[in-house]
């Protein structure tokens, strides 16, 4: 399984991350992550929960920073940007939290306007209206634009924080466990509107997960994340068809294999 | 003993920490100040103007009332037995003003607004929204801290004024139904004791006080971690460092003014 696409070889990477290391404490988290997202393409991270992989999104918006190794997002070293920098390369990108961290004080609509309101202000109130119905429209959430936070469904609540990040027009969406606490049909919806979002705004996007069915409906490329590393990386049919035994117990769900073998070593310690 | 010397440390270097965080906060949003001319930012200052002023109003009149009205039974019992219980109103109209107007307002709103400021951050901190606005490149300083810390120091000296002025009328009741001062004495007596400098020292120990209780309430609120636990101790916190700097730079403004010649 190759790291890189052979169709991207000659590309510029959007995002790469060179060699990063993490730890909190004394636990290391990311022990030398390499990845790299290309234009227009949806790469999925797969792991175990705790494995890192919330964390390995959070350096490429900079809400982490690296302590060993690089962050290159556009080409350039997020860890080395002033504030001023930092800022205007998150406004070409779009994050949606596990917990959709929409503001309860404000309707849906607001909530989706608030970007344009800070960094808009170019916009007219009804241009501004128009924009943030479109997103609405968008992840079909349209009915729910005057409501708050507190009274709509998690499901609804996620499509509202999407079309909050979506709304400055990103060329990168990051997706941290879009379907986590869903139902299956709400899930699969979500990953229909992550599909949809990908074409109509021609973004690269990287969804983060351990639902598998969500990363083989959504991905273009699979890689999966294990012991603060990046152990395989490939097409979803390559990811499927893999003889490596962390993978295979990890996409087939079984209870025995390496990983778990992995857990009771670490127990008995 | 290396166990006691440990958690001292451990203790100050937090201390330090979170004294420079506060201070950092201050500086930091002083300098977004200008951003408040944008009307969606106008709007969540009206919004914290109301939080912080009207809705404290009616516990501020109910302790502002009996606390002019002990100070006045207190004073008066010692007055009394040397004849001069006219000068009730005198003692509680300097101590309402000086000191215990500005104290007891900033009391309470350090106990319910600096807390709600520290468990409404804390509470956005840990469900991510403070991430958000990061990554939205949305300041939290200028967002969330800036009308807090303004609507603070614009109704703590407003409030102020209102704890001492029921306090003191609070006081004239009692000077009347206890100690048969006339209402007409106890005004007059008053405002001969009332100087320029006891009310403009009382006016800026409030403007310090509501802009302590807006930075640590913020502060605690941004630096919460660890959950539904981290909000409760930084609620605690807030109202405890609020409580303990209010006492400490109130000593120091009268101080400054009260005993050093200028």
């Amino acid at each position: 399984m190759s790291e890189t696409p052979a169709s991207q070889q000659t590309l510029e990477p959007l995002v790469e991350l060179l060699g990063v290391e993490k730890a909190f404490g004394t636990q290391k988290v990311l022990r030398g992550v390499d990845l790299k997202l290309f234009e227009s393409e949806t790469l999925v991270v797969i792991g175990r929960s705790g494995s890192g992989k919330s964390v390995t999104i959070k350096h490429v918006v900079g809400l982490e920073a690296p302590d060993r190794g690089q962050v290159l997002v556009f080409g350039r070293d997020m860890a080395k940007l002033s504030r001023k920098e930092r800022d205007q390369a998150r406004l070409r990108m779009g994050y949606l939290f596990q917990s959709s961290a929409l503001l309860n004080w404000m309707t849906i609509e607001e909530n989706v306007e608030l970007p344009l309101l800070e960094h808009r202000a170019d916009l007219s109130a009804s241009e501004r209206r128009q924009l943030v119905a479109e997103k609405l429209k968008l992840v079909e959430m349209e009915a729910a634009a005057g409501k708050y936070p507190g009274q709509i469904s998690g499901g609804m609540k996620k499509r509202a924080a999407l079309a909050r990040a979506i709304v400055l027009g990103p060329r990168i969406i990051l997706y941290d466990e879009p379907t986590s606490g869903l139902d299956p049909v709400i899930a699969r919806t979500i990953d229909e509107v992550i599909a949809n979002t990908g074409k109509t705004l021609k973004a690269s996007q990287v969804v983060v997960t351990h639902d598998m069915d969500s990363a083989y409906r959504v991905g273009h490329r699979i890689a999966m994340l294990y012991e603060g590393r990046i152990i395989a990386s490939g097409t979803p049919e390559e990811i499927k068809s893999t003889n490596h035994p962390v993978v295979q117990q990890f996409i087939t769900g079984s209870p025995h294999g390496p990983i778990t073998d992995g857990l009771l070593a670490q127990n008995k310690h | 003993m290396i166990r006691w010397i440990t958690q001292t440390g451990e203790f100050i270097s937090r201390a330090s920490e979170g004294a420079g965080f506060g201070l950092a906060l201050l500086a930091r949003t002083s300098l977004l100040v200008g951003t408040l001319i944008r009307w969606h930012y106008r709007a969540a200052l009206f919004r914290q103007l109301f939080i912080c002023g009207i809705t404290t109003i009616p516990v501020v009149m109910v302790v502002s009332v009996f606390t002019g009205m002990i100070l006045a039974l207190n004073g008066g019992i010692t007055l009394a037995k040397l004849g001069q219980e006219a000068l009730i109103g005198q003692i509680v109209t300097i101590s309402m003003t000086r000191e215990m107007g500005p104290f007891m307002t900033a009391l309470i709103l350090a106990a319910s607004v600096g807390s709600a400021m520290a468990a409404e951050l804390g509470t956005m901190k840990v469900s991510e929204e403070i991430d958000a606005l990061e990554i939205m490149a949305i300041e939290p300083a200028r967002f969330l801290v800036l009308p807090r810390l303004i609507a603070m120091a614009i109704m703590t000296p407003v409030l102020t004024v209102y704890t001492s002025l029921v306090g003191i009328l609070g006081a004239a009741v009692v000077s009347s139904s206890q100690y048969g001062v006339s209402y007409l004495r106890f005004k007059t007596e008053a405002l001969n004791a009332l100087t320029n400098k006891d009310m403009y020292t009382g006016l800026l120990k409030a403007f310090i006080f509501g802009i302590v209780i807006a930075v640590v309430g913020c502060s605690q609120g941004l630096r919460t971690s660890g959950g539904a636990i981290g909000v409760g101790l930084a609620t605690r916190r807030a109202v405890v460092i609020s409580y303990l700097l209010i006492i400490i730079l109130g000593y120091y403004v009268t101080f400054i003014f009260f005993r050093i010649e200028w």
